[in-house]
C-alpha cells in the first residue's frame, strides 16, 4: 500500500547506466577504427578530411592480396572439411542413444575450445616440423588442416542443436518405404537440416578467417594470412591502410554473423545454441 | 538378429566420427602429446631438440642454474610473468563480471521483443577479429589517441600519459575483447530467473540490495561462475593482446612460450611452459564442473 504504483521489481538503480556505459565501449574503439579507415591524412588520430585512398593503397598492395586470396582459400576449404566433418559426427552423436565412449568423443570435439590456443599452436609447430623434415612438404595444407581441427566445434554446435530439434518421423517414414540410409539422408535428413549446415559453416569460415595465433605459429615463411600480415605491421608506422582492411573484415564477419542469427532464429534456438 | 544391427549401428556411428576424430587427433590433441615429449629433450643449438632425455626444461620453468657456479635459484624472471599472468587474468575477470552482470540484468529485463537486439549487440563484437579488436584500443589508448587527445584538450593534463604498453592496457584489451564471455552465460541464467521470487522479497520488506545479494545472485550464480572461467582461462592464455598492448614490456605466460620458439631457442622449455599453462587451466575447468555440479545437485 505504501509503495507507489510504479514499484518496478526489475529495476536496480544504477544498472541501466552500466549497460549503457558497456555498449558505447564495446562500439566506440570499433566505430573510430572504421571512421579513421576513411581518413585522408596518414595519421590514425588527427581528421584530415574523408578519402578512399587507404583502400586503394590496400587494394594495390601485392602483399595484400596474396595474404587475401591464402585467406580465402584456407577459409573456403576449412569450413568446407570441418562442416562435412561435423555433420557426420552429429549425425553419429545425436541420432543413437548415449553410447559407450560418447564423453570422449565429445570432449574431443571440444576440445579447441578448451586448450589455449598457445598451446596447440606450439603442438603444431613442433608436429608439422618434424613433418616438413619427414617429407619435405611446406604447402597450404598443414594450415588448412590445423584450421579444420578448431572450426570442428564451431560447425558441430549448430548442426547438432538443429538435429536435436529434428522430428525423426518423417526419416522413420522414409525408411519403412524403402529409401536406402543414404536416399533418406539426401532427401529428407539434409533438407531439414541444411539452416543448421550452413550456420555451422558460416560460423568455420569466421573463425578461421580471424585466426591469428595458431596460423602465426604454423605457417612456413611467405604464407601470411591476413591477420598475420596486420600483426606483421605492428613493428612499422601503422597508416591507416591497416584500418582499412580491417574495415573490410569487419564488414565481413559482421555480416555472416547477422546472417547466422536471421538462420538460427527462423529455425528456433535451443539453450546454449549460439555461443 | 537384433544382435547383429546393434553392431552394424555401432561401425555406422564410428565411420560417421571417424573424419572429425581423425582430424582432431592429427591436428589438435596428438600434437599435445608430443609436447610432453619434447619438454624432457634437451635443445639443440638452432631451435629444435637433441633426442637425449633431460629434466632441465622442468626445473628452469621455475629455477635457474647459475652459470658459474652451478647453483639453483629461483627465477625471478619466469615468477614475475607467472605472477603478473594470473594477476591481470584475476582483474580481467573482475572488472568483466562487474560491467558484465549489470548489463546482462539490464539486456534480460528488455522486453522480450527487444532482448534479442541487445543479445546480438553483445555478439557481434565477440565474432569480429581478435587483433581488429585489440587494434582499436591501441589506437584509443596510444599518447596521440582520442583518450589523451580529450583529455589534454579539456585541460586535465598537459603532457599525454602513457597507458599504451602497460599492465593497465593488457587488461583494458582483455577487457574489451573478452567481456561478452561474460555477459553470455550470466544472460542465459538471467533470462530463466523467476521475478515472481524478486517480488515476494520485496513484500517481506528486503531492500533492493538485498534482494540483489540474498535472491538474485545465488540465483545465477552459475551462470557467474561459467562466465568468470570463461573469461579467466584465455586470459591466463592471451597471446595477441599482450603483444599489441603490452609491446614487449609486459610479458605474459603466452608470450614467455613464444619467445621459446622464436629468440630464446629452447624448445623444451616452450613445451614445459605449455604444459604448465594448459595444468594451470584445467585445474581452473575441473573447479568450475565440480561446482556447477555441486550446484546442480543442490537445487535439484
Amino acid at each position: 500500500m505504501a509503495r507507489s504504483r510504479s514499484f518496478d521489481v526489475r529495476r536496480q538503480a544504477g544498472f541501466p547506466a552500466v549497460a549503457i556505459t558497456c555498449f558505447i565501449l564495446l562500439y566506440l574503439p570499433i566505430i573510430l577504427l572504421v571512421v579513421y579507415s576513411f581518413n585522408a591524412g596518414k595519421s590514425i588520430a588527427i581528421w584530415e578530411g574523408f578519402s578512399l585512398q587507404w583502400y586503394v593503397s590496400a587494394w594495390e598492395n601485392e602483399k595484400v592480396q596474396d595474404a587475401t586470396i591464402r585467406s580465402l582459400i584456407i577459409a573456403t576449404c576449412a569450413s568446407v572439411i570441418a562442416t562435412s566433418a561435423a555433420v557426420m559426427a552429429a549425425l553419429a552423436t545425436t541420432r543413437s542413444p548415449k553410447f559407450k565412449g560418447y564423453s570422449v568423443v565429445f570432449a574431443m570435439i571440444n576440445q579447441p575450445l578448451m586448450i589455449p590456443e598457445i598451446v596447440t599452436a606450439v603442438a603444431l609447430l613442433i608436429f608439422f616440423a618434424m613433418i616438413k623434415v619427414a617429407t619435405g612438404y611446406t604447402g597450404l595444407w598443414y594450415l588448412i588442416l590445423a584450421h579444420s581441427a578448431f572450426c570442428i566445434p564451431f560447425a558441430y554446435m549448430p548442426i547438432r542443436a538443429r538435429l536435436q530439434g529434428m522430428d525423426l518421423n518423417l526419416e522413420q517414414a522414409g525408411a519403412d518405404l524403402y529409401g536406402t540410409p543414404w536416399r533418406v539422408f539426401r532427401r529428407i535428413t539434409l533438407p531439414q537440416l541444411w539452416p543448421g549446415v550452413l550456420a555451422g559453416a558460416m560460423l568455420a569460415f569466421v573463425i578461421s578467417l580471424d585466426d591469428v595465433v595458431i596460423t602465426e605459429f604454423v605457417k612456413s615463411a611467405g604464407q601470411d594470412t591476413l591477420p598475420t600480415y596486420m600483426l606483421g605491421q605492428l613493428r612499422r608506422v601503422i597508416t591507416p591502410e591497416v584500418n582499412a582492411i580491417s574495415t573490410v573484415l569487419l564488414a565481413i564477419s559482421v555480416a555472416l554473423v547477422i546472417a547466422f542469427y536471421l538462420l538460427t532464429k527462423s529455425g528456433k534456438p535451443k539453450q546454449g545454441d549460439v555461443q | 538378429m537384433a544382435e547383429t544391427r546393434e553392431i552394424s549401428a555401432a561401425r555406422r556411428r564410428w565411420m560417421l566420427l571417424a573424419p572429425a576424430l581423425a582430424i582432431l587427433v592429427f591436428a589438435a590433441s596428438g600434437p599435445l602429446l608430443i609436447v610432453i615429449m619434447y619438454s624432457f629433450l634437451t635443445p639443440g643449438d638452432y631451435g629444435g631438440v637433441i633426442w637425449s632425455f633431460s629434466t632441465d626444461a622442468w626445473f628452469n620453468v621455475v629455477a635457474e642454474r647459475d652459470f658459474f657456479d652451478e647453483t639453483l635459484s629461483f627465477s625471478d624472471a619466469h615468477w614475475s610473468i607467472f605472477w603478473r599472468s594470473v594477476k591481470l587474468s584475476l582483474m580481467t575477470t573482475a572488472v568483466a563480471f562487474l560491467v558484465g552482470f549489470p548489463t546482462a540484468y539490464f539486456i534480460a529485463t528488455r522486453p522480450k521483443a527487444t532482448r534479442d537486439i541487445w543479445m546480438l549487440l553483445i555478439i557481434i563484437p565477440f565474432w569480429t577479429n581478435l587483433l581488429i579488436r585489440t587494434f582499436a584500443v591501441m589506437e584509443i589508448i596510444r599518447n596521440e589517441g582520442v583518450v589523451n587527445s580529450v583529455m589534454i584538450g579539456l585541460g586535465i593534463i598537459d603532457e599525454p600519459i602513457q597507458l599504451l604498453f602497460t599492465e593497465f592496457a593488457i587488461t583494458l584489451g582483455m577487457f574489451y575483447v573478452y567481456l561478452p564471455l561474460m555477459v553470455l552465460p550470466i544472460y542465459a541464467s538471467m533470462e530463466r530467473l523467476d521475478f515472481s521470487l524478486v517480488e515476494a522479497a520485496y513484500d517481506l520488506y528486503a531492500s533492493r540490495w538485498r534482494v540483489l545479494k540474498r535472491v538474485i545472485f545465488p540465483l545465477v550464480k552459475p551462470g557467474v561462475i561459467a562466465g568468470s572461467i570463461l573469461v579467466f582461462v584465455p586470459s591466463l592464455g592471451a597471446y595477441v593482446t599482450p603483444r599489441v598492448l603490452g609491446g614487449g614490456k609486459q610479458l605474459m605466460l603466452g608470450n614467455l612460450i613464444e619467445l621459446q620458439f622464436g629468440q630464446g631457442r629452447n624448445w623444451p622449455l616452450g613445451a614445459a611452459l605449455s604444459i604448465t599453462l594448459l595444468a594451470i587451466v584445467m585445474i581452473a575447468l575441473m573447479v568450475y564442473v565440480r561446482s556447477a555440479g555441486r550446484e546442480e545437485v543442490s537445487h535439484g
